[in-house]
C-alpha cells in the first residue's frame, strides 16, 4: 500500500531547517515559532500514522520505482508497528523540548542556528526510522549526528567543546565502521535492500564475512547507543548539552540510530543465530548493571540522568536478547513475544522519563544556578512544580506503581523468569532497586534538604512554557502505564512485536509479495 | 584479493592512530585515514577486470560493465565525510582558543 504521507516525515523538518535558517535572518524572533509549528505537524502525521495504520504496514517507493520479478530496486520508505511507535517518541518528545527551548533558549545567542538544526535533526531521525535500504540509513545516521554533534557544543565553552570531541571522534569511528560492514554486505548479498539481504543470506549467499559484517555493524550502532564497552562519550555528550538537546539525546536519539537499527537489523536482516543472541543478551546486562553503579556515586544531576540512560537501555538490550535467544532455540515463542514486548514497552517508557528528568534538571539550573546536587537543598517550597513532576518522573524510573516505568519492567522480570534466566530476572530487580536509591538521593539533596535551604530563598519558579512541557511530560508517564493492559496493549505494541518476530511478513511487504 | 587486504590494513592503521595519537590535528588526519580506506574498499567492489562504463550501447550489448552503484555510494559518503571533517576542525580550532594547546593530554575537564 503506497502512503504518500510517509516522505512528508523526513521532507518537513528538512524544509523546516533551512526556512528557519533564511527567514530567521530577516525577522528576528520568528524561528521558535517555526520549529514549533514543524514539530506540531509531525506529531499530528505521526500520530494519526499511528492510529490509523493499526496493525498494517504502509511503504512508500522514492520516485515510483517497483520492484521488478520480486527484486527491489530504488528507495523505499517503511512505515509499520515498530516504526510507528519510535516515529511518536521522536515528534513528541521533540515538540515538548521545542516548547521548553522557548523560554530557556532565550538566555544564548544565535537562537535560529539552534532550531534549524533541532529540525535537521529530527529529520535524519525521521530518516533513519523509516527507511528500508542500508546505505539511506547510513546517511540519515549522519544528518542527525553531524547536527547533534553542533547542539552539543552549542555553548562553546571549555566543557562543550571537550565534550563534543569526545562525540565526534567515537560518532565517526562508529560511522566508518558502518560503513565499512555496508561495503562488505554488499560485497556478499549485491543489494542494499534490507528484505533483500535477508533474502540473499537466507538463501546461503552469507559468505566467509558474515560475522565480521555483525560484529561490525553491533559495534558501529553499539557505539550510537552507547552500551556499555562503548559508553565513554555519553555521560559527557549528554550533561554538557543545553537542557532540551539533553533531553533530545537522551530520551530519543540514542533510540532511534542505536537501538532501533540494531534491533531491526538484527531482527529483520540477519538470521537469529544463538550466539550472537547471547553476546547481545551480555553486552545488555552488562551495560545494565555497570550503568547505575557508575551513576550512583556522581553528585553532577545532569551526569547522574546520563548514567541512568546506560543502565535503562541495558534493560531494553536485555529484553530484546532474551527474545532473540530463545527465538534461536525455537521453542515458547510467547515468553519471546513477552519479553521482546517487554523492551519496546520500556524503550516508549524511558522516552518519557529521561526526557522529564533532563527537563527538570534544565528547570533547576536555570533557576538555581547550578547542577550539583550538594549545592541546591529545599527547592520543593520555591519550585513546586518541578519538585512533583520530577518525583513522578523519579518514581517512574524506579519501578514504583502506578507509573510506567513499573509495568514494562515487571513484563522484562516476568518474560525472564519464564524464561528460566532466573540470573537476569535477579540482577534487573537488583537494577531496579540501587536506580531507587540513587533517585532517593536525587530528590532528598534536591528538593527536601533543609540545611541549604536558607541560601536558596529568592529562587522563583520557571516560566510557563518550560511548566506546560513538564507537566505534559509527567501526564504521559502515568498514561503510558495504561499500555499494559491486555485491550490496549494488543492495538499498540504487539503490531511492533509481530514485526520483529516474523522476518516473512517484513520482506512480504516490500516485494508486495 | 591483496587489494582488500592493504584497504582493511589502511582501515587498522587510522584506527591504530586514532587511538594512541595525542594531537588532536593529528587524531583528525587519522580519521581521515579511516575514511578514505572505507571509500576505497567501496570503489575496489564495483570494479570489475576488464570493464567499462555502464553506458548501455544497443549496437554492440555484449560488454563488462563495472558496477555503478558503489561510485554513487562513494560520492555520497565523500560529503558526508566532507561535512564531518569541517565540523571536527571548526571544534578544534575552538577548543585551540580556548585551552591553548592542541594536546589532548591538557583537555581534560571532564572526569568521572
Amino acid at each position: 500500500m503506497m502512503n504518500p504521507l510517509l516522505p512528508l516525515l523526513v521532507a518537513i523538518p528538512l524544509a523546516g531547517a533551512f526556512l528557519t535558517m533564511i527567514i530567521g535572518r530577516f525577522i528576528p524572533g520568528i524561528p521558535r515559532y517555526m520549529a514549533l509549528a514543524t514539530l506540531l505537524l509531525l506529531t499530528f502525521i505521526s500520530i494519526w500514522l499511528l492510529v490509523e495504520g493499526g496493525t498494517a504496514s504502509s511503504v512508500y517507493t522514492m520516485g515510483g520505482w517497483e520492484p521488478v520479478d520480486g527484486v527491489p530496486i530504488g528507495l523505499y520508505l517503511i512505515h509499520d508497528g515498530f516504526s510507528a511507535l519510535v516515529l511518536c517518541i521522536i515528534s513528541v518528545i521533540g515538540l515538548l523540548s521545542v516548547t521548553y527551548s522557548i523560554s530557556y533558549m532565550a538566555r544564548y545567542t544565535s537562537e535560529n542556528y539552534f532550531y534549524s538544526l533541532f529540525c535537521l535533526m529530527i529529520a535524519g531521525m525521521n530518516g533513519v526510522v523509516l527507511s528500508g535500504d542500508i546505505f539511506n540509513i547510513f546517511v540519515f545516521l549522519e544528518i542527525s549526528a553531524i547536527s547533534s554533534y553542533a547542539l552539543v557544543a552549542f555553548g562553546v565553552e571549555k566543557n562543550e567543546l571537550e565534550a563534543t570531541l569526545k562525540y565526534q571522534v567515537l560518532g565517526a569511528v562508529a560511522s566508518f565502521m558502518v560503513l565499512f560492514a555496508i561495503g562488505f554486505i554488499y560485497w556478499s548479498a549485491k543489494t542494499l535492500n534490507i528484505a533483500d539481504i535477508r533474502t540473499a543470506f537466507s538463501e546461503g549467499g552469507q559468505g566467509n564475512n558474515y560475522i565480521l559484517i555483525q560484529i561490525l555493524l553491533l559495534t558501529g550502532f553499539g557505539l550510537k547507543a552507547a552500551i556499555i564497552p562503548f559508553h565513554a562519550w555519553l555521560p559527557d555528550a549528554h550533561s554538557s548539552a543545553p537542557s532540551p538537546i539533553s533531553a533530545m539525546l537522551s530520551g530519543v536519539l540514542i533510540k532511534a540510530v542505536g537501538i532501533y537499527v540494531i534491533l531491526r537489523l538484527f531482527f529483520n536482516m540477519f538470521e537469529i543465530t544463538e550466539g550472537m543472541a547471547i553476546l547481545i543478551t551480555t553486552l545488555g546486562a552488562l551495560s545494565m548493571a555497570v550503568g547505575v553503579f557508575l551513576a550512583i556515586g556522581q553528585w553532577d544531576l545532569k551526569r547522574l540522568l546520563a548514567y541512568h540512560s546506560i543502565s535503562q537501555m541495558g534493560y531494553v538490550i536485555m529484553s530484546a536478547g532474551i527474545g532473540m535467544i530463545l527465538m534461536a532455540r525455537g521453542l515458547r515463542s510467547e515468553i519471546a513475544a513477552l519479553a521482546i514486548t517487554g523492551g519496546i514497552f520500556h524503550m516508549l517508557n524511558h522516552a518519557a522519563f529521561k526526557g522529564l528528568l533532563f527537563l527538570n534538571a534544565g528547570a533547576i539550573e536555570y533557576s538555581a544556578g547550578t547542577r550539583d546536587l550538594r549545592q541546591m537543598g529545599g527547592l520543593a517550597k520555591s519550585m513546586p512544580f518541578t519538585s512533583s513532576t520530577s518525583l513522578a518522573a523519579s518514581l517512574s524510573i524506579s519501578g514504583i506503581p502506578p507509573f510506567n516505568g513499573f509495568f514494562s519492567k515487571l513484563i522484562i522480570i516476568v518474560a525472564a523468569v519464564m524464561g528460566r534466566f532466573y540470573f537476569l530476572a535477579a540482577l534487573a530487580a537488583i537494577v531496579s532497586i540501587i536506580t531507587l536509591a540513587s533517585f532517593m538521593k536525587f530528590q532528598r539533596y534536591a528538593f527536601y534538604n533543609k540545611e541549604q535551604a536558607k541560601f536558596n530563598k529568592e529562587i522563583r519558579e520557571v516560566p510557563v512554557p518550560m511548566l506546560l512541557s513538564m507537566i505534559t511530560l509527567a501526564v504521559i508517564c502515568l498514561l503510558l502505564s495504561l499500555l499494559a493492559l491486555p485491550g490496549i496493549r494488543e492495538t499498540v505494541l504487539s503490531p511492533a512485536t509481530d514485526i520483529l518476530m516474523d522476518q516473512a511478513k517484513y520482506s512480504s511487504q516490500i516485494t508486495g509479495m | 584479493m591483496t587489494v582488500y587486504w592493504l584497504c582493511f590494513i589502511l582501515f587498522l592503521t587510522g584506527l591504530y592512530g586514532v587511538i594512541t595519537r595525542r594531537n588532536l590535528i593529528k587524531i583528525a588526519i587519522s580519521l581521515s585515514v579511516m575514511e578514505f580506506s572505507c571509500f576505497l574498499f567501496l570503489a575496489l567492489i564495483g570494479y570489475t577486470e576488464g570493464g567499462v562504463a555502464p553506458i548501455v550501447d544497443m549496437a554492440d550489448p555484449v560488454k563488462t560493465y563495472v558496477d555503478p552503484l558503489p561510485q554513487a555510494m562513494v560520492l555520497t559518503a565523500i560529503v558526508i565525510g566532507l561535512a564531518t571533517t569541517a565540523m571536527l576542525m571548526a571544534v578544534i580550532i575552538r577548543i585551540y582558543r580556548k585551552y591553548g594547546t592542541f594536546d589532548i593530554r591538557e583537555i581534560k575537564n571532564l572526569r568521572g
